[in-house]
């Protein structure tokens, strides 16, 4: 059964694609089949953070309005077999995302992959809305200050009441994704602790992702990091959180890049 | 069964009796339609062209006249009723009769109960009473209710008590971190509030006229 996973925020800039691409890789490394979408119509990104910019033909919008397969618009990574990109349209906007074609693409993807991961654009108006709506689990990313978690706040609101599920009366899945996180400034008070955000947004924790310079340098390659530096610090915690969001318990630790230096560990758990 | 009755002059007397009448037995008299008979009348006694509206202002509820003549006051309710059948005089009730409870009053006044936390740009309007919240209400989040509010965790966005007039609302919460709070129209912002009843478990209520908040407990 195919799982649908919106990468969502609220706020921009705080890497939601960033996060859909290391999520996305780091998932079709441990084998499953997976699809990146990127919903950000008229801003695309996803297609320049996977390397994939310079193989873009057809697009979600194409296959929206009926003008290309859906087969045509699925750019296959060049490293990771089982991992596909759907690119967004640049030179539309969001107005040409209708329900139904997102509705009818969204099934068609879940019958070809185990996992579709929705790439939704800042904002809460009808892309992110789109994104968001049939969704089994969202990923909710968030900086560690107090604009991202209030939006982020908003977010998990919309996702309990526009959502498919939420029309269905069922809930939706909510995973907390805490990026550019940086222990030392967070102890010395210049930035939210870990606890400070569980407390304000209450949902369980997927991961904490260390702020790194690896995160840029992967992005300008073009390639996922959990790809391009495996063994650096966030790519750490993301494949921790891919671990997590495929079921399996993973101790909650904030992986570092300096040598000796053992995470702090967080025993806490947020129903 | 309507009742018919006939007034008599003088009319001041006549109606200050019945006032009696009504005080002692409330329910006698409660919801039932009346025929008034004009034939002890004339229409020339004073309170003759009030009467009607006097007897519908005691909540009896007129339905039809009869000898009424040519009393232009009496012209509504003219002829309205047909085919009504004499049961004979009605005895009033010598006990007084209990006034039975309106039977649009709930056994318990209504309350809005949430489960779920309130979530920034959220907005809970209730204007039928107390709004109980089991979760926090979130920073860009509020409550508006005619009654009191009742939080069971954080509130850190905004509530609004007695929203319809109520200067006796009160707002609880069991950890006050609020960006602002309301009672009867007089409002309190963050930057107001004692630095010291931060995070703390409170009670807001209107105290001559001002915003008062005291920890609970």
């Amino acid at each position: 059964m195919a799982k649908v996973v919106v990468v969502t925020s609220g706020k921009g800039g705080v890497g939601k694609t960033t996060s859909t691409a290391a999520l996305g890789a780091a998932l079709a490394q441990s084998g499953e089949r997976v699809v990146v979408v990127d919903f950000d119509v008229g801003l695309r990104n996803l297609d320049l953070i996977m390397g994939a910019e310079r193989r873009v033909v057809f697009d979600l919008i194409n296959v929206i309005q009926g003008d290309a397969k859906l087969t045509q618009a699925l750019i296959r990574d060049k490293r990771l077999e089982n991992l596909m990109l759907l690119p967004a349209s640049q030179t539309r906007d969001k107005d040409a995302l209708t329900g139904e074609g997102v509705a009818r693409v969204i099934a068609e993807l879940r019958e070809s992959f185990d996992w579709v991961l929705c790439d939704s654009p800042a904002g809460i108006e009808r892309g992110a809305l789109l994104a968001m709506h049939h969704a089994d689990i969202a990923v909710v990313v968030t900086n560690p200050e107090v604009s991202s978690v209030r939006d982020s706040d908003r977010i998990i609101g919309m996702l309990d009441s526009t959502t498919e599920r939420a029309e269905r009366g069922e809930r939706i899945e909510k995973h907390l994704l805490l990026t550019r996180y940086d222990p030392a400034r967070a102890q010395r008070g210049d930035m939210l602790s870990v606890e400070d955000v569980l407390e304000i947004l209450s949902i369980p924790l997927l991961g904490i992702i260390p702020e790194s310079q690896e995160v840029l340098r992967a992005s300008n390659v073009g390639s996922p990091v959990t790809l391009n530096a495996p063994v650096s610090a966030p790519a750490r915690a993301y494949s921790d959180a891919v671990r997590r969001l495929r079921g399996e318990i993973v101790e909650m630790t904030i992986p570092s890049d300096k040598i000796g230096l053992v995470a702090r560990l967080f025993g806490r758990r947020v129903a | 069964m309507a009742f018919v009755i006939g007034p008599e002059a003088p009319l001041p007397l006549w109606l200050s009796a019945l006032d009696a009448q009504m005080q002692r037995s409330p329910g006698f008299f409660e919801a039932r339609p009346v025929i008034v008979d004009f034939a002890a009348l004339n229409p020339n006694d004073p309170g003759t062209d009030t009467l009607i509206a006097a007897l519908e202002s005691r909540g009896l509820s007129v339905i039809d006249v009869e000898n009424a003549g040519d009393l232009p006051s009496a012209d509504p309710w003219r002829r309205r009723l047909v085919g009504g059948r004499d049961t004979g005089v009605a005895k009033l009730p010598a006990e007084a009769v209990a006034a039975p409870k309106p039977a649009d009053e709930p056994s318990s006044p209504p309350s809005l109960i949430l489960d779920d936390p309130i979530r920034s740009g959220q907005s809970v309007l209730f204007l039928k009473g107390d709004v109980v919240a089991n979760g926090f209400v979130s920073s860009g989040a509020e409550i508006l209710a005619s009654g009191s509010i009742h939080i069971y965790g954080a509130l850190r966005g905004r509530a609004i008590a007695g929203a319809l007039g109520d200067a006796h609302a009160r707002i609880f919460c069991q950890k006050f971190e609020a960006e602002l709070v309301s009672i009867d129209g007089y409002y309190s912002t963050a930057d107001d509030f004692d630095p010291a009843l931060r995070g703390r478990a409170v009670q807001i209520r209107l105290l001559n006229d001002a915003i008062s908040i005291t920890p609970l407990g």
